[in-house]
């Protein structure tokens, strides 16, 4: 099909300014937050100016030194990252099983994966809330407010989506590779190490990035089964509103610090980010 | 040579953690659900109360009203993500220099926190120095504040969501667009049929089972929604959805029993919702073979 020259410039036109438009709805809150975080208490009352007018880092700086924000970052990081590796070696052994045996009901386990996914998180909110003050106890201990209750916690939203992911990775390792190293003598554990790992990398890493930008995410578990010890980032995040209330540029700064794991993981891992929001289901 | 109880425990520490975290607090809501359970009432524990939750569920105003409000937040927010979505997503079919700057920055929303989300948005609308109540006194006098009226809150949590989420159907429908076989396509141009027809006859039923999912997938967040909304407008009125009614139930009025028959009811709708949508598109299917 050929087109005229005006036609031609037309589709540019068109294309570039959809390009433009776009970008700039896209980019223009950030970018207004960026500037709140950018300016004192007193500039930013009166007519809003969306220039930067001058370089002012104190919000940051106020933010990066307070203990209590450094805390909740600490345990934001902790938790994400103990959870993503926790999925990652679970979804590794769990597609290995369904991949290689043949088990009983092996479908069925695999769609009951995916419904963990679809009830509304305020339903499970209850039940957690008093398994995790009350079930769970040993002395005085319970798994409320504690790392290790949140990182078991995601598993939960991030294994089903972790295990459809792989299972297409799994399957496509040719079982004669397992085959060949058992006969070279190599044990289960050997396999998995030498042959599966080093194959299935690729596709453990975007698992790995994926759950761990879910966990860091995750707001509305991590504000009502924690309190002091094991606050995240994003609790922090919305308690600086109800509690200060007023200091925006601090609370633009931190939100700033927020996204940035958000942006580089949207530049490390674009092309499965669909995968991973719909389960597999759909691939690009 | 395989034993499937290898298997079996391979897969044990996943299905262990499952169930305890995924499925017993599901059983727990259910049976929660019909039972009476507050905190504050004067016997502690659960009372059995058969469907008393759900009898008193239908005549809560302030329950149908989240529904309400969630149903109408739901369809045009997610009906804008669609056809948003499907227009860039045909702009994103063409190759031109700069598309893959585009695709990054168009993806940004999608990985931004929720919570980080209604930050953002409530940065925007504030009254005092948000460019947005400002600009919209400014230019077109009108008063524009969400605390006060609650339309205006409903409004901007579905911008807020179509900002968020676009993106997410656009690359979706890139996914379906760029799967569809160039034959049929070219065959009906060849056979005269004019843009339209050949988006409805041919472009659509292939796109079918990835619109089918993206739609399903974006009802269940949308009726899920809380993080954001809650940032935005902390719960005041226009934005009470079922989510947000459902934790306040729970949370500060520690209504045990009718938080979780609002749950149950909640996800039952969800499933319901999603059904009628499966039924209704692939219905059109079998008329379209006829």
């Amino acid at each position: 099909m050929t087109l005229s020259l005006r036609q031609r410039l037309g589709r540019y036109f068109a294309t570039y300014g959809v390009w433009i438009v776009m970008t700039i709805v896209t980019l223009l809150p950030i970018w207004w937050m960026f500037v709140v975080s950018m300016r004192t208490r007193v500039e930013l009352f009166g007519r809003p100016n969306l220039a930067l007018s001058r370089l002012f880092t104190e919000n940051y700086i106020n933010v990066l030194t307070d203990s209590a924000f450094q805390r909740y970052m600490t345990n934001s990081l902790i938790i994400s990252t103990s959870n993503a590796l926790l999925v990652m070696a679970l979804a590794l052994l769990a597609t290995y099983a369904l991949s290689r045996y043949k088990l009983a009901g092996s479908d069925n386990i695999f769609f009951w994966l995916i419904t963990n996914r679809m009830a509304p998180p305020a339903a499970f909110l209850l039940p957690l809330f008093i398994m995790f003050t009350r079930s769970f106890r040993i002395g005085t201990w319970t798994l409320y407010d504690t790392h290790i209750g949140l990182i078991l916690l995601y598993c939960v939203f991030n294994l089903p989506f972790a295990i459809w992911l792989l299972k297409g990775v799994m399957d496509g390792i040719p079982i004669e590779l397992d085959d060949a190293a058992g006969i070279d003598g190599a044990g289960l554990f050997g396999v998995l190490r030498h042959v599966i790992l080093p194959l299935a990398a690729p596709g453990l890493a975007i698992t790995g990035i994926l759950s761990w930008v879910f966990a860091w995410n995750e707001y509305l578990f991590a504000a009502n089964l924690t309190s002091v010890h094991a606050r995240t980032i994003t609790t922090g995040l919305a308690e600086f509103v109800t509690v200060t209330g007023t200091n925006w540029g601090e609370l633009a700064a931190m939100s700033m610090i927020t996204l940035i794991p958000s942006a580089i993981i949207v530049i490390l891992a674009q092309r499965y980010i669909v995968m991973g929001l719909t389960f597999g289901a759909i691939k690009e | 040579m395989r034993n499937p109880r290898t298997g079996w425990l391979l897969l044990s520490p996943t299905l262990i953690i499952l169930l305890i975290f995924g499925f017993a607090p599901f059983i727990y809501v259910l049976v929660v659900g019909f039972h009476q359970w507050n905190v504050f009432a004067a016997e502690d524990g659960l009372l059995f109360n058969g469907l008393d939750n759900f009898r008193r569920l239908v005549f809560d105003e302030d329950f149908l009203h989240s529904v309400g409000l969630t149903v109408r937040f739901a369809v045009f927010a997610i009906g804008s993500q669609v056809v948003l979505g499907f227009l860039l997503a045909q702009l994103l079919t063409r190759d031109f220099p700069g598309k893959a700057l585009f695709r990054i920055i168009h993806t940004l929303p999608l990985m931004v926190a929720p919570i980080a989300v209604g930050a953002i948005w409530r940065l925007l609308v504030i009254p005092g120095f948000g460019p947005v109540p400002f600009f919209l006194d400014r230019w077109f006098d009108l008063q524009y504040q969400i605390g006060s009226y609650p339309d205006q809150a409903l409004w901007t949590s579905i911008i807020m969501d179509i900002w968020h989420w676009t993106p997410f159907v656009t690359l979706t429908m890139l996914a379906g667009l760029s799967s569809i076989p160039r034959e049929p396509v070219e065959q009906a141009k060849v056979d005269g049929a004019s843009r339209f027809q050949v988006f409805w006859y041919v472009t659509l039923p292939f796109l079918r089972p990835v619109l089918l999912t993206t739609v399903f997938i974006r009802i269940m967040d949308a009726i899920r929604t809380v993080d954001e909304v809650w940032m935005l407008a902390g719960g005041g009125p226009g934005t009470r959805f079922t989510g947000i009614y459902i934790w306040r139930v729970v949370f500060p009025r520690t209504d045990y029993g009718y938080g979780s028959s609002i749950s149950i009811i909640t996800l039952y709708l969800t499933i319901v919702l999603c059904w009628l949508l499966f039924i209704a598109i692939s219905g059109r299917r079998k008329g379209d073979i006829e």
